[in-house]
């Protein structure tokens, strides 16, 4: 309750004003400008003048008035100490400025010329008005004499009028045809006698069937000036006082010539409402003289005024006049026209005929309620169609409506369509959009379309006759003829019918089954005997060809639904983006490597990322910097765009491993340089080699290498035949145990999970591989913990730099495209091959290939079986470890010697080289007992 | 004939307390002098920022607008201006003389840690908490930052401008500098969180302080350690490094309360105080 009370208080709330803007956050409360201060001032900036704007006014001065500091005082103040003040009589002017009294003032002082004398031409409207005065006046025809002293006058409207062909005591408007009689008498002729009461005379007016020339026009009535004149009197209302005219001389007082014989001719006109029209009574007869109380006849003693004309009792009657005592100038309504006139004139259609009387206004009738049980569905007959059967039917219903259809050179007016409607009663065509794209063919290729609609038409009539008598002989038929018939009808439509889901017999699963077999056959291209063999064998051959039937019916129906649907839909033209997420091109590598490398204190290289930034435009703008990239549009880093669970995402990118190889060659850091793409990708290991002092990273990608070409042996032989057989393998690394802990450890959840969700096409290669690659971004993290063996690292480095400095004079030049094909074996997984695959290994494969004759089936299986050997193998080698360190150092001078006789001489080099690897079967051995089985 | 130019006098390392102000802020967050180093500025713990002379020890102005305490603050090339970043993750940007906000950049998601004007005083660059460093346009209205670089993994712990260069150091470890004109990100690693970066005044080395209580010296465009200094104590807190004017000693503050300096080539301890 009290909450509407409240409701309804604020709403009977009135305001005023605008309110006040909330203040903003951190502004503070304005303290209000004191009064002296305070100055209006207009939008422009100007002071704001007040009172008398129009005429200059005054400026807002001390207080916002016109008042001075020292106050008020009345120029006619005169102290009284010394002399009294005289006593001054003020006029307006005395409060007025200058500028009032100024030409343009309220009250200007210079000689003007007034009203009066403005004009030129006589004003017979006002005239006419003064005459009416000079009757109503108490003294009639006084004023007559103003008019032989005043100036008459002419007014701009009235001159422009004359110019555009008024002329006086016409009225003002379009020339009308109507009867002249109305018009005003011509003033020349003199009517003597007495005048027809108004309202009998204009009845009799129209009943007179007056000669009216067609051509004929006539300017409009006059308007009667309104009488304002003001009641100077104390008379009643409406009291006229006593007509001197009818007092003198009665009824025939109206004969009478006037003093004034021009005048009374027109009041004559003018008053006649006013004039009364009974005047029988000899005598002095009017208002003022009452009745005696003796005399009887009573009713004829007013001539004018009855009583009964006077309302004794306020009520609601209406007054006669409908003007409620509303005294304005009465409105010239405008008098009904005969229906004539509201003739329509045009043409007439035959068989219609003008209404004699207007048609009544239409009758509404509310719509019927609806009974309870009605559903608003509508059925549709069928619709007959002009075939031949029906032809009949069509027919008679036509004949039961009475609709005949009849030549069209006959029609009855309810077959003329609404053109010839238009013609008929010649109205101009509407404008507006064509009704049909047929409009705009010519008649030529209507005439064809129609020969094409007719055609298609007949051949589906034919279809359905033979369809017709294909059912009608069904039992007949031979199922042979059948499934012919409707392969045929069928088509090469059948492409996707039962495809997938659509299951016409889900009920029986056998049939079901029957029919997907049926229907796989049937795409095909299967004929009928071989069809048969699908059906139950149990069933009889009437069965038989009814289940086929069947199928086919299912086919067709799964076919054209399907198609009726296809057509409706459109391919997307790009794939959603559903499972990809923008993903930086370059990231910052995984900080494992740095780690070891800060701890060296290894800066530098090894703990710098470079990437691509794009800073913003404004940004370069406001540092006075030029626009790196100005056709870019990238801000920031750049994005790619990547496969939600791609195995990329998690793998950070390994660091560009220092190919130890190519370590001191700069012959082929030049030929990489030309190659390079901007980008540094992990197959980059160019500018890696300048720093030969930091020894570190060498150390870590060496490790790394090493422990690739350990776990990988085979991959390298199976993908690119037998690629670096020769190749020495590289020293056996110290870390081995890591090796073996990685086979335990276990990578990360996302990972897996973006191996299993992103990708199910791939799960036929083999899984021996995927194991293995598995395998490999772990090692890579692993390895970078290897920092205690920095000196082992520093001398199998040397070693091998010295192993590639021997056979890069033939392998320089072929490096580059040697590169390239590593490139394209970077899809087979992630990691980089190992190291070998190198200049050496190209050289190889350029010197002999003939030793090299594809991948067979067997070497396949034959290297699935060493590939256990080897794990088994490695376990061995694990427990060689030690042995191998010692060996190492010492075999260092060795080795050198043996990988120069391999570059030299290919076959004979893996003999040597197995004579000093002793300790451990190396992938490189493997692949020479490989290659020697293949023999 | 004109005589060779004297030998600039070997820089004297601040011996002496000078001033001492009584700022009455409560914790002083950080003090900045002004671009000439006629004025300071101290970042107060009670939600303000005091302008002073720090040569006659007179407050000159109090700044009130930030909604909690005052990290970081900067001084405009021509002193009209003063940028200031909060706990209240707002970056404000002051009118010195009417002492008014002028602008208030709010879009930082934690608070700000240090502030930056660009060298012409139209850019403020701000790094906060939340591993962003935003780059605030002060000529517009834009309300949203220029730029932001969002590339660190952990709080922005320093900014520092160059000509063309920004230079961030971040709690991931790591020191980034944004190269406007070449149009890259060079990030170097330095394995402990970074509280303070600075560059040289020959603007080719960059000076980083972590929180294992060492402060690098890397070559700008190697990233290689060119001198690594120890002996302070810097294991937990933001503790900001220097370079002098002349590039001869490095100074360092440190959690016992002093602050060290460093000869820049030979690495040793020269001083504390």
């Amino acid at each position: 309750m009290a909450a509407e009370s409240s409701d309804s208080e604020e709403e009977d709330l009135v305001s005023y004003g605008s309110a006040l803007q909330p203040l903003q956050e951190g502004e503070r409360i304005k303290k209000p400008v004191p009064l002296q201060e305070q100055t209006v001032k207009d939008a422009k900036g100007r002071y704001q003048r007040f009172h008398g704007a129009f005429t200059g006014g005054f400026s807002a001065g001390y207080f916002n008035t016109v008042g001075t500091k020292e106050g008020w005082t009345p120029s006619a103040f005169v102290s009284s100490r010394q002399k009294r003040a005289g006593k001054t009589v003020l006029g307006p002017e005395d409060f007025m400025d200058e500028e009032d009294l100024s030409e343009f003032g309220i009250a200007p002082k210079d000689i003007t010329t007034t009203d009066d004398f403005a004009s030129k031409a006589k004003d017979r409207i006002k005239e006419k008005a003064r005459q009416i005065a000079g009757v109503v006046a108490p003294i009639p025809g006084t004023t007559a004499f103003d008019d032989l002293i005043g100036p008459s006058k002419i007014t701009v409207g009235v001159e422009l009028l004359r110019k555009m062909g008024w002329k006086e005591g016409q009225g003002i408007g379009p020339r009308v045809k109507r009867k002249p009689r109305r018009q005003q008498p011509d003033p020349t002729v003199k009517i003597y006698g007495c005048a027809l009461p108004p309202g009998l005379s204009e009845g009799s007016e129209d009943e007179e069937d007056e000669y009216q020339p067609e051509n004929v026009t006539f300017a409009p009535k006059d308007v009667m000036p309104v009488d304002l004149t003001p009641k100077e009197n104390v008379h009643g209302l409406g009291y006229k006082g006593l007509d001197p005219s009818q007092a003198l001389f009665g009824a025939s007082g109206r004969e009478h010539l006037n003093l004034f014989t021009g005048g009374s001719e027109e009041t004559s006109n003018l008053l006649g409402d006013l004039r009364h029209s009974k005047g029988r009574k000899l005598g002095i007869t009017g208002q003022a003289f009452g009745v005696g109380a003796l005399e009887e006849e009573d009713d004829d003693i007013y001539a004018t005024d009855t009583l009964s004309k006077y309302d004794t009792v306020l009520k609601d009657e209406e007054p006669g006049d409908g003007l409620y005592g509303w005294t304005a100038p009465k409105q010239y309504k405008s008098k009904k026209r005969p229906e004539r006139e509201f003739k329509y004139i045009g043409k007439v259609l035959p068989g219609f005929s003008l209404a004699s009387k207007p048609s009544a206004p239409i009758k509404i009738y509310p719509p019927p309620s609806l009974p309870r049980n009605y559903r608003p569905v509508h059925y549709f007959r069928p619709v007959i169609t002009a075939g031949n059967e029906s032809c009949h039917l069509q027919k008679a219903l036509e004949e039961s409506t009475g609709k005949l259809e009849s030549d069209p050179t006959q029609q009855g007016r309810h077959a003329l369509n609404a053109a010839q409607r238009r013609e008929q009663l010649g109205e101009t065509e509407l404008k507006g959009p064509a009704p049909s794209v047929l409009e705009y063919l010519s008649e030529k290729d209507r005439e064809r379309l129609k020969e094409v609609k007719q055609a298609s038409e007949q051949q589906m009539k034919a279809k359905i006759v033979s369809q017709q008598s294909a059912n009608s002989r069904f039992q007949v038929a031979s199922p042979e003829e059948a499934a012919h018939k409707w392969q045929m009808l069928l088509g090469g439509q059948l492409a996707n019918a039962g495809s997938s889901d659509f299951k016409p017999f889900a009920k029986n699963p056998e049939k079901q089954k029957r029919y997907e077999n049926f229907v796989k056959s049937l795409k095909q291209g299967e004929k009928g005997e071989r069809l048969e063999r699908f059906f139950d064998q149990n069933m009889t051959e009437w069965e038989r060809g009814r289940e086929q039937e069947e199928f086919f019916r299912a086919a067709m129906f799964y076919r054209s639904s399907n198609s009726t649907l296809a057509s409706r839909f459109t391919r997307a033209k790009y794939e959603d983006d559903v499972d990809k997420v923008e993903v930086p091109r370059d990231q910052e590598n995984d900080i494992d490597d740095k780690e070891t490398a800060v701890k060296m204190k290894m800066f530098g290289k090894l703990t710098r990322d470079n990437f691509e930034w794009h800073p913003d435009k404004l940004l370069c703008k406001r540092f006075n910097v030029r626009d790196p990239y100005p056709d870019s549009s990238i801000v920031g880093l750049p994005k790619v765009k990547r496969d939600k669970y791609s195995v990329f995402n998690f793998l950070t990118v390994p660091e560009p491993t220092t190919s130890v190889t190519q370590a001191t060659n700069e012959k082929i850091q030049e030929s990489n340089s030309l190659t390079k793409p901007k980008k540094s990708s992990r197959w980059d290991v160019s500018d890696k080699e300048k720093e030969k002092k930091d020894s570190i990273s060498e150390f870590i990608s060496l490790a790394r290498s090493k422990a690739d070409v350990q776990q990988q042996p085979p991959v390298p032989a199976k993908e690119e035949c037998g690629a670096g057989t020769t190749e020495t393998p590289p020293t056996v690394v110290a870390d081995e145990d890591k090796n073996q802990e990685e086979e335990s450890g276990r990578p990360p959840m996302d990972l897996f999970k973006a191996i299993f969700v992103s990708s199910s096409d791939e799960k036929s290669s083999s899984s021996e591989e995927e194991s293995d690659e598995e395998q490999q971004p772990t090692t890579s993290e692993r390895q970078s913990e290897t920092t205690k063996q920095v000196d082992i690292a520093d001398c199998s480095s040397s070693n091998l730099q010295e192993n590639v400095t021997a056979s890069t004079d033939s392998g320089i030049s072929s490096l580059p495209t040697s590169k390239q094909e590593l490139d394209a074996t970077e899809e087979f997984g992630p990691k980089l091959p190992p190291a070998f695959s190198s200049g050496t290994t190209w050289q190889q494969q350029t010197e002999v290939p003939a030793t090299f004759p594809g991948p067979s089936r067997k070497e396949k299986h034959r290297k699935t079986r060493e590939r256990h050997k080897t794990k088994k193998e490695r376990k061995r080698k694990k427990e060689k470890k030690k042995k191998h360190k010692k060996q190492k150092n010492k075999g260092k001078h060795k080795n050198k010697k043996a990988e120069k006789d391999s570059s030299s001489d290919t076959t004979d080099s893996s003999d040597s080289l197995s004579d000093m690897d002793t300790t451990g079967l190396s992938p490189k051995e493997l692949l020479r007992r490989l290659k020697q089985l293949q023999y | 004939m004109a005589f060779p130019k004297p030998r600039p006098a070997r820089a004297e390392l601040p011996r002496q307390r000078v001033q001492s102000l009584q700022c009455g802020q409560g914790a002083v967050r950080a003090a900045r002098f002004n671009a000439d180093g006629n004025y300071c500025l101290t970042c107060g713990s009670d939600k303000t920022l005091k302008l002073w002379n720090p040569h006659k020890g007179t407050a000159l102005r109090t700044y009130q607008g930030h909604g909690y305490e005052v990290l970081d603050a900067a001084g405009s090339f021509d002193n009209s201006q003063i940028c200031s970043g909060g706990a209240d993750k707002a970056v404000a940007l002051w009118d010195v003389t009417t002492g008014q906000v002028v602008r208030k950049y709010r879009g930082h998601a934690g608070k700000v840690n240090c502030v930056q004007f660009n060298e012409e005083s139209t850019i403020i660059v701000s790094g906060s908490i939340d591993s962003s460093v935003r780059c605030w346009d002060c000529r517009s209205r834009r309300p949203d930052p220029v730029q932001v670089l969002d590339e660190a993994k952990d709080g922005i712990s320093s900014v520092k401008l160059s000509a063309h260069e920004i230079l961030t150091g971040s709690v991931d470890g790591r020191v980034r500098r944004y190269d406007l004109r070449a149009g890259q990100l060079c990030s170097d690693y330095l394995g402990s969180p970074v509280t303070s970066v600075c560059f040289s005044k020959d603007g080719q080395c960059v000076l980083a302080a972590s929180l294992d209580s060492t402060l690098r010296l890397l070559d700008k465009d190697t990233g290689e350690l060119l001198g690594e200094y120890t002996g302070h104590r810097s294991t937990t807190y933001r503790l900001d490094c220097v370079l002098n004017e002349l590039d001869t000693h490095v100074g360092c503050a440190s959690e016992d309360g002093r602050v060290y300096f460093w000869d820049l080539l030979e690495c040793r301890r020269r001083h504390k105080e």
